[in-house]
């Protein structure tokens, strides 16, 4: 299976030393198992994201690599040294905090040139590279501001500027838009973006928002209760979730629970070939696979097609969602905006989408 | 809305007590302090007479002077053993947390004055320090210089006043949010350095409140050098004592009130600036 080649973690970046390497770290606090044994290869200049819901150890990881924990197993390495036993201080690897972590009592150029002075960089390159990090993030006009007196967009600004200030090999995001309303929150995403292309610093995003991982990601690591989930690029991820849990986690889908006899699949009324292993079986059928019957039937001569009442419309703009029910099978989908729709109609999709999962 | 008469009876208990204690009494300090005592009565002439007194004897200033020395060295003394417990506590004390709090506590559960004789049962000629000095043969006689002197006024008001000084300094720190402590480090500062840059810093609104504490207090103590400051150790407050006493004095007493009452306002006025300029949060 891919998923399995997958879960290693191999960096995407063919060639080349991975920059950053976890060799099966495990960390516990107390009695609790946080991280079970990750594995996970991070190339040169690579936007991936750690995605999961809260308490999946995504920032316990976050902090590994920063050094503000230790692991209780494994190793981390960077470019070829190991990192796990540096001080957080001697990391090349900055980080942005959840909550932005500004000195309140420095103003904005100071809190920048921070990383710069305590490293003790020449007083003359200090305020050049000041200026140049805040008009990258456009906040040159708030130099002397005190932290307190900027926005929650701004302050985020002068912690990404902060940070790669002392150009880093490797930049740590932990949620960093999290506390931003929505608006701001996918103008920051794309900022971000462009900001990552721009400079090429290899970023390591915490997220818990799927949308925000699928937006920003080269590669999505899902964790779930303290292991890789699955790795994989966002579009990979969805189109191949390894996991009923990945499926369900990753945008939408409907988990059809049946088994495979007879080189066919069989998931209550709906029927099609299949080559795969015998034995029972659960497929991950996204909504807008699913289709109307009658619009393009032309293409669609060895789709699967079944009759469904149609139990709820709910309409969106762009595409209508839909709550079927097919002789007392449920299946959700989402077509193209067509009007109201009522009563008993033909669906089909293809075989090909119903994509086999593990439990 | 409430009634004139229902605020009135609401307000009017604390004016009283305002009043009666606090301004009327300054009030008459105040006046006091212009008139003069002739053949063994108060004489209510205004005149500078007290001040001009104060300023010309060397007698009143020269105590003025080791009183502040004295509450100066109090304060360097318990900001030195203050700060650093403040700072174990706060950062590295994790599970002893609670229980070092409370001991650092439990001392001001006790009567200052209990506290002020046991020290005069260790540092007297026949007490338990000299008795251990002598049984470790460290010294053939008593040693002198620990009772009666300067240095008991320190050692007793530093013991007394560093949980004044400690608390202050521990809320300060404990209201430091711990992730601008691990983005000093993130940033590639080393311990030493985000303590210098960060910590010290965000902690002077408490530092300069327990410094404050202790000075102004040890300044108007009266009890210490009582107990154990013999004649070298007297302070401006044990001088006025004397005045309103025995050498019934009261103008000159209350003169020397009112100069003390100006330093420490002044004191108070300044350290409140400096704290408004060390606030961020």
């Amino acid at each position: 299976m891919t998923s399995a080649a997958n879960a290693l973690g191999n960096a995407s970046s063919a060639g080349g030393a991975p920059l950053l390497e976890i060799r099966q770290v495990a960390k516990r606090f107390g009695e609790r198992e946080v991280l079970k044994s990750i594995s996970l290869e991070i190339a040169a200049g690579e936007f991936i994201t750690l995605l999961g819901e809260s308490g999946s150890g995504k920032t316990t990881l976050l902090r590994l690599i920063a050094g503000f924990e230790q692991p209780s197993a494994g190793e981390i390495w960077m470019s070829g040294s190991r990192l796990d036993n540096l001080a957080p201080y001697r990391r090349p690897v900055n980080t942005v905090f959840q909550n932005y972590a500004l000195f309140p009592h420095l103003s904005v150029q100071d809190n920048v040139a921070y990383g710069l002075r305590v490293s003790a960089a020449p007083r003359h390159e200090i305020s050049g590279r000041v200026a140049q990090a805040l008009s990258m993030v456009r906040m040159q006009d708030f130099a002397n501001a005190r932290p307190s007196r900027l926005s929650g967009g701004q302050q985020q600004r002068v912690a990404l500027a902060r940070a790669l200030v002392n150009r880093p090999q490797l930049l740590l995001l932990d949620e960093p838009l999290s506390a931003l309303d929505a608006n701001l929150r996918k103008q920051m995403q794309s900022e971000l973006k462009a900001l990552q292309r721009e400079i090429g610093i290899t970023f390591l995003f915490v997220t818990h928002d799927q949308e925000e991982a699928m937006a920003l990601s080269d590669r999505i690591a899902l964790l779930r209760n303290g292991a890789l989930e699955q790795i994989a690029s966002p579009r990979e991820i969805y189109a191949h979730p390894a996991t009923a849990y990945t499926a369900e986690f990753i945008g939408q889908t409907n988990l059809l629970r049946g088994e495979i006899r007879d080189a066919a699949a069989g998931c209550g009324p709906l029927r099609w070939p299949s080559s795969d292993t015998p034995g029972p079986a659960l497929f991950s059928l996204r909504p807008e696979a699913i289709g109307l019957a009658g619009d393009d039937d032309a293409h669609s001569a060895n789709a699967v097609r079944f009759r469904a009442v149609i139990r709820q419309q709910i309409f969106s703009g762009a595409s209508e969602f839909l709550e079927l029910d097919c002789s007392g099978y449920v299946l959700r989908a989402r077509i193209p905006a067509r009007g109201t729709l009522s009563g008993e109609h033909e669906f089909l999709f293809s075989a090909a989408d119903a994509i086999r999962v593990r439990e | 809305m409430y009634s004139r008469l229902y605020k009135l009876i609401v307000s009017l208990p604390p004016l009283l007590w305002v009043g009666l204690f606090l301004l009327l009494p300054y009030a008459l300090m105040f006046a006091h302090s212009f008139w003069l005592v002739r053949d063994g009565t108060i004489v209510h002439s205004w005149n500078f007479q007290n001040y001009q007194k104060l300023i010309a004897s060397p007698l009143y200033l020269g105590v003025l002077l080791r009183t502040m020395r004295i509450a100066g060295s109090v304060t360097l003394f318990s900001l030195l053993l203050g700060y650093p417990l403040a700072y174990y506590l706060s950062f590295h004390a994790s599970k002893r947390k609670e229980i070092l709090y409370q001991l650092v506590i439990v001392p001001l559960w006790v009567s200052y004055l209990v506290r002020g004789y046991a020290w005069k049962t260790i540092l007297g000629s026949e007490g338990v320090l000299n008795g251990l000095l002598q049984y470790l043969h460290l010294t053939h006689e008593p040693v002198s210089f620990l009772l009666y002197s300067p240095f008991a006024v320190v050692l007793v008001l530093t013991h007394i006043y560093t949980p004044f000084v400690f608390l202050p300094i521990y809320a300060a720190l404990e209201h430091i949010p711990r992730p601008l402590v691990e983005a000093s480090q993130d940033l590639g500062a080393s311990p030493r350095s985000t303590f210098f840059r960060i910590i010290l810093p965000l902690s002077m609104p408490g530092l300069l409140a327990g410094a404050t504490f202790a000075f102004v207090l040890s300044l108007g103590d009266f009890l210490a050098p009582l107990l154990v400051g013999g004649a070298s150790g007297t302070m401006i407050s044990n001088v006025v004592q004397s005045l309103f006493g025995a050498a019934y004095d009261w103008p000159l007493g209350a003169a020397i009130s009112v100069g003390i009452l100006l330093i420490t306002i002044t004191l108070l006025f300044l350290t409140e600036r400096l704290e408004k300029r060390w606030s961020f949060q």
